[in-house]
C-alpha cells in the first residue's frame, strides 16, 4: 500500500541504523509515548537495530491502559442497565476493572457492542430510539475529534438517547508528569504522530524549553521510527532541544485547525486520573456545559463503590518506562492475555501485550546461560531485519 | 487506539447530517469515511483515516523527506567516519 510499504523497507531501515551508529558518541535514553509506536518497535525489532547505548523506553502511550479502574467499573454498571446499548472500540472489552470486564458483562446479558467509529454508535441510536446508546469515549487527542463529531451529529439530529462516557486524555501533561519524577532518565521524546496531526506542535514548545528535552513528532512504521530516533539523537549529540517533525507527510506544525475548533466547541480541559500514574492536573477532556446533556455520567448517576487495582499488577511502573514488561514477576505466568492482571496485557496497544505477542519465547529463554542468550539475540536481530523487509 | 491508515479518496458525497463524506480505498478494501475535518482533500488525494474520520491530507512532497534525510544522515556519517580516521592516524 502506498505510504506504508516504502516506510517498512528493510534496506532503508538498515541504512538508517548504520548511519545512527556512525553519529552516536554516548548512551542516550529516548521514550516513545504511543502504543502504536511501541508495537511497531517490538514487532519489527527497531530497538534491536539501534546502536548499543541508545535505549527506547515505552511511555504511557496506550489510552486504554491509562483509563482508571473507577471509570471501567462505571462502564460495567451502565452496560448492565436494562434498556442500554453500550458501545465501545474492541480493545476495551477485555480490560479488567475491579472484578469484571465488558466481555463478562455481555456474557451475563448486557447489550455490549463493538463499533469501528463513534459515528456508528450515533447511527445505532437513530435506529433504536427506545434504547439508550452509550459510547465509551476513550482515547488521546487523536480520537477526540471523532467523539466531538459524534456528539455534534447527535445534537443536530436531536437524539435524546445518545451519550458519551468520557475518558479522554491529553498527552503533554503526562510528559510533564514523567519529567517531574526524580528518577526520570528520559532525555528525549518521540511524540505521537497522530496526536500532533490534530493538535500541532505548539503545546510541546514550553515543555522543550523548560526541561531542555528534544521532542520529535514521529510516525509509526520502522523507517519513520528510525528517522525519529536519528533526529532526536542528532539533537542530543549537538546539544540542541527543539520540537521537530519527522512525520511531515501527515503532521503540520499548526495541526488540524478544523478538528481543533470542534474540540473547543464540545469539550473543556479537566483534571484526570491516569491508571498507573495517578491524578494529573489538566490532563483530560470532558464535555462542556453546552453539551453536558450528552454526558453518560450525568444521565446514569450512581454511588460509585471503591475501585480496586490488582495489587500484583506492576502496570504503573511499565507505563512510566521504569519496568520492562518481561521484568514483571507476573508476566506470562499469573498474567496472560487470557487472565490479565492489568490493562497493558490485553489492550491491542499495551506494552505487555506487545512483548507477549512478539518476544515471549525469548522472555522465557532469558535466564539461560549467556552464550545461548547471545545466540538467541543474534537470531532475533536477524528475524527482525527480515520482518522489517517483509512487513 | 491512535491507529491511522492511509487511503485514497475515490469520490465525495453528502453523508449523515449533511456531513462531507467520501469513499476511501485502503489497498483492496473501500469504506465510507467522514471528510468533514479535511475540507482541502479532493478526489485522488491520500488521507489518514482514524476511526472512520479523515484527519489529514498526506503531502506527497513531504513524503519524500524521510529518504532525503537519510541521504543527509549518510553524508554526515561519512564525514564523521573521515574525522575519526584522521583522529586515529594522529595517534602515534
Amino acid at each position: 500500500m502506498r505510504y506504508l510499504d516504502e516506510y517498512r523497507d528493510g534496506t532503508a531501515s538498515q541504512r538508517y541504523a548504520e548511519t545512527l551508529r556512525a553519529i552516536v558518541t554516548r548512551p542516550w535514553t529516548l521514550m516513545e509515548v504511543c502504543g502504536g509506536q511501541t508495537h511497531s518497535i517490538v514487532r519489527y525489532g527497531v530497538d534491536e537495530m539501534l546502536p548499543p547505548g541508545v535505549t527506547l523506553v515505552h511511555g504511557p502511550g496506550c489510552p486504554v491502559c491509562v483509563t482508571p479502574v473507577g471509570i471501567l467499573d462505571r462502564a460495567f454498571r451502565i452496560a448492565r442497565r436494562p434498556g442500554v446499548i453500550f458501545t465501545s472500540f474492541g480493545d476495551m472489552l477485555r480490560v479488567p476493572g475491579t472484578c469484571d470486564d465488558l466481555l463478562h458483562v455481555r456474557a451475563e446479558g448486557g447489550d455490549v457492542r463493538v463499533v469501528y467509529s463513534p459515528l456508528d454508535a450515533v447511527a445505532i441510536a437513530e435506529r433504536e430510539p427506545d434504547r439508550q446508546v452509550v459510547f465509551f469515549a476513550v482515547g488521546f487527542e487523536t480520537t477526540a475529534p471523532a467523539n466531538a463529531m459524534a456528539v455534534k451529529l447527535a445534537a443536530t439530529k436531536g437524539l435524546r438517547n445518545f451519550s458519551l462516557l468520557v475518558a479522554q486524555v491529553r498527552v503533554p501533561p503526562a510528559l510533564e508528569a514523567i519529567l517531574a519524577e526524580p528518577e526520570c532518565r528520559v532525555q528525549a521524546f518521540l511524540a505521537a504522530g497522530h496526536v500532533c496531526t490534530v493538535m500541532g506542535t505548539a503545546e510541546y514548545q514550553p515543555l522543550v524549553e523548560r526541561h531542555r528535552v528534544p521532542v520529535v513528532v514521529t510516525g509509526f512504521e520502522p523507517v519513520d521510527l528510525l528517522q525519529g530516533v536519528a533526529m532526536a539523537v542528532r539533537q542530543l549529540e549537538e546539544g540542541r532541544h527543539e520540537v521537530e517533525i519527522q512525520y511531515a507527510r501527515v503532521v503540520r506544525p499548526e495541526g488540524n485547525a478544523v478538528a481543533r475548533r470542534a474540540l473547543e466547541e464540545v469539550f473543556e480541559v479537566t483534571d484526570r486520573s491516569w491508571r498507573g500514574l495517578g491524578p494529573i492536573p489538566r490532563s483530560g477532556l470532558g464535555l462542556n456545559a453546552r453539551y453536558a446533556e450528552f454526558d453518560a455520567e450525568r444521565r446514569f448517576p450512581d454511588d460509585a463503590p471503591a475501585a480496586r487495582e490488582d495489587p500484583e499488577c506492576r502496570a504503573g511502573l511499565v507505563l512510566q518506562g521504569r519496568l520492562r514488561p518481561q521484568e514483571c514477576p507476573a508476566f506470562g505466568g499469573r498474567c496472560t492475555p487470557e487472565h490479565p492482571l492489568g490493562a497493558p496485557m490485553v489492550s491491542s496497544e499495551g506494552a505487555c501485550a506487545a512483548y507477549w505477542l512478539y518476544r515471549r519465547r525469548r522472555a522465557v529463554a532469558a535466564p539461560a546461560a549467556a552464550p545461548a542468550d547471545a545466540g538467541a539475540k543474534a537470531e532475533a536481530a536477524a528475524g527482525a531485519a527480515a520482518a522489517a523487509g517483509a512487513g | 487506539m491512535c491507529l491511522g491508515i492511509p487511503g485514497e479518496v475515490l469520490e465525495t458525497h453528502a453523508g449523515p447530517g449533511g456531513l462531507r463524506y467520501g469513499t476511501v480505498r485502503f489497498g483492496g478494501a473501500s469504506r465510507e469515511v467522514c471528510l468533514e475535518y479535511v475540507p482541502e482533500a479532493a478526489i485522488g488525494d491520500y488521507v489518514i483515516v482514524h476511526v472512520g474520520l479523515a484527519l489529514s491530507r498526506i503531502s506527497p512532497e513531504d513524503a519524500e523527506e524521510t529518504f532525503r534525510y537519510l541521504e543527509e544522515m549518510q553524508e554526515l556519517a561519512e564525514l564523521e567516519g573521515e574525522r575519526q580516521a584522521i583522529e586515529r592516524s594522529e595517534v602515534p
